[in-house]
């Protein structure tokens, strides 16, 4: 019996929410009284990979084939349900990112294991065991359990904090023994979205919507996301009409995001938009119009004119940091 | 070509969202379904652009009892050919994709669209596990999709950017914004939907893989904290203190 990591590693170095779900799994381990390991695929240095060690993982399994440079579903199921077959897995975690969530389906079916993608805290092992997570777009929360032995759990962003110990886990190659009948897809070329911060994975994000009146007034959002180190984000009125990119679109039909610090600058606070944020620690709303509903829902307010606030704001986070 | 769309319905996006049965069930009285907007407006679209351009068929799935014919009828309306219902509750994502895979196994579709994920479990896992079980290639988040005879050429959203890829049919991709423009039923649509074959099938019995144990409410937050817009400086010190998250 063990507990097995997925952990995903872009250019060379492990993923932040790779720690996070290591954290997570060798926290379940020590409850469970077994061992945490991990897997690891493509190209990346085994030194980088032994410092899982300091979230309690003992041991990663690499594959390292050029192949896995890129992501693909199939190819990727068949050596995490090798690894977990090797390592006597009964418990898998991944972390709740695109390809985390693209894998953990087809390894439920592969191993017959139950699934629960998006959980926010750790799993319940005293009785029944038990997963939480957001439903009905973070309007109520599931206690999920498994009818399987197996099971499978995927990690949100930001809901569980990076173990920092000691330690250095033992790292072994090895083989799935892929074959080319395994790959379905062929990556053709990979386009980066600019040099911001992701933001599926932001601690801290700054998000605006149509009370900003135009495209042209992003300058403002953009230098406090780059004073605070924050992603930026917006509501889908405002990428509906291309002011923003789509990715960038947050709320029920765009990404969800629990960061530490959500800051939202003319957004009303539509119940679609609530659906993908309420779940950030702390929400600040600054919006002209004391009656937004947004309010209802933040932690600190600011009714003000965005375009004198923001201003402000930032000339006070430029002392702030200046004196920290 | 044959496309197959999978299409769910669920809880308008303004449902007030209650539990009964000790907190074991979700109280669906006076819950007014739509169909899952993901599903909508970008699979069963792309699936009629790509009919429309290269000619075939886009067939509806729905795993549901009789009350979600609503759903599908107006997936009928806005241009859907014909539809299937699978006759079960649907009860946990596994259940789904089996039942699905398993009328799917034998009808020999070239691309099976799903929606990127329901708004009542949020699951992102029916497509992932219908892909599994048929033993496809599966494409998740897809924005853009271009078919060339049997070879698709794919854009999928990746954290922080976009890659490009390439893939022959038969595969099961996810959709979302970016794929194509949503489309309004027109009243033609509507009339024809109504004698639009919808053929029901019966469920074949397949295992479930997890339920829900009990229901919460989400947390509460407190009353907000106003900070006057011209004590900013306010702000930055309640962030830094007492939320501490800068
Ligand atoms: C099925 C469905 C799904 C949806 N999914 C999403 C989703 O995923 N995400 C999403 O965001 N929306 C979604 N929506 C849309 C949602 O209902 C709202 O229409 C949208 O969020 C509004 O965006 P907004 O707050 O930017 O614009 P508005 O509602 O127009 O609000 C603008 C706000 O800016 C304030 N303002 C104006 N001027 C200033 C100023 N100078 N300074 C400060 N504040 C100012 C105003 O008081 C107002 O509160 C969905 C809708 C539907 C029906
Ligand atoms: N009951 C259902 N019937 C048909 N398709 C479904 C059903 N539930 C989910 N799907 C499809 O699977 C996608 C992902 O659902 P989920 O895994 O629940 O997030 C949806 O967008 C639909 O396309």
């Amino acid at each position: 019996m063990s507990v097995l990591i997925f952990v995903e590693t872009q250019e060379g170095k492990l993923k932040k929410s790779a720690r996070e779900a290591a954290s997570y799994g060798a926290k379940l381990a020590g409850k469970l009284g077994t061992d945490a390991v991990a897997v690891a695929v493509g190209k990346i240095d085994h030194s980088e990979l032994a410092t899982l060690g300091q979230q309690g993982v003992s041991k990663v399994l690499h594959e390292e084939n050029a192949k896995l440079d890129h992501f693909d579903s199939r190819a990727f199921t068949k050596v995490v349900a090798a690894a977990a077959d090797k390592a006597g897995a009964t418990i898998l975690i991944l972390s709740s990112t695109f390809n985390g969530k693209a894998l953990a389906p087809r390894l439920s079916v592969r191993l017959k294991a139950g699934v629960v993608t998006n959980a926010t805290e750790l799993a319940n092992t005293e009785g029944t065991f038990t997963v939480k997570k957001a439903v009905f777009s973070g309007k109520g929360v599931a206690n999920f359990t498994f009818a399987t032995d197996k099971k499978i759990i995927t990690v949100n962003a930001n809901s569980f904090p990076i173990a920092k110990g000691e330690g250095s886990a033992a790292v072994e190659d090895f083989s799935a023994g892929l074959a080319d009948s395994d790959f379905g897809v062929k990556v053709l070329h990979v386009e980066k979205a600019g040099e911001g911060i992701p933001l599926p994975e932001a601690e801290l994000v700054v998000s605006a919507g149509r009370g900003l009146k135009g495209p042209e007034n992003w300058g403002m959002i953009e230098e406090m996301a780059n004073l605070l180190h924050a992603a930026t984000a917006c509501s889908r009125a405002v990428s509906d009409v291309d002011w923003r990119p789509h990715h960038e679109h947050v709320g029920q039909t765009g990404l969800t995001i629990s960061p530490n610090l959500y800051i939202a600058v003319g957004i009303s606070g539509a119940i679609q938009h609530l659906a993908g944020v309420s779940s950030s620690k702390t929400i600040v709303v600054i919006n002209v119009d004391p009656e937004a509903p947004f309010f209802k829902a933040a932690d600190y307010g600011i009714v003000g004119d965005a375009f004198a606030v923001v201003p402000k704001l930032n000339e006070a986070l430029k002392k702030y940091y200046a004196n920290n | 070509m044959k496309f197959l769309v999978c299409v769910s319905k669920a809880p308008d996006t303004t449902t007030k969202i209650t539990f009964t049965d000790n907190n074991t069930k979700f109280n669906e009285d006076k819950v007014q379904w739509i169909m899952n907007p993901t599903d909508e407006w970008y699979a069963l679209v792309k699936a009629l652009e790509l009919k429309e351009k290269l000619g075939g068929t886009v067939t509806t799935v729905t795993v549901g009892k009789a009350d979600v014919e609503p759903v599908i009828r107006k997936g009928l309306a806005i241009g859907a050919d014909d539809a299937v219902r699978i006759d079960a509750d649907d009860v946990d994502a596994y259940q789904v994709a089996a039942l699905i895979a398993d009328y799917a196994k034998s009808e020999g579709y070239d691309i099976i669209f799903t929606g990127k994920e329901t708004i009542n479990y949020n699951g992102f896992m029916v497509a992932g596990m219908l892909s599994e079980l048929l033993d496809l290639p599966y494409i998740s988040l897809g924005v853009k999709l271009d078919l060339n005879g049997n070879t698709a050429t794919v854009v999928r959203e990746i954290e922080g950017g976009e890659e490009t890829l390439e893939v022959k049919t038969p595969f099961v991709v996810s959709c979302q914004k970016g794929m194509a423009e949503a489309r309004i039923p027109n009243m033609r649509g509507i009339m024809a939907a109504r004698t639009k074959p919808l053929k029901v099938v019966a469920a074949a019995s397949v295992d479930t893989y997890t339920t829900v144990h009990h229901f919460e409410a989400p947390k509460e937050r407190g009353n907000v904290k106003l900070i006057s817009p011209d004590n900013v400086e306010e702000l930055v010190r309640l962030l830094h203190e007492e939320a501490k998250v800068i």
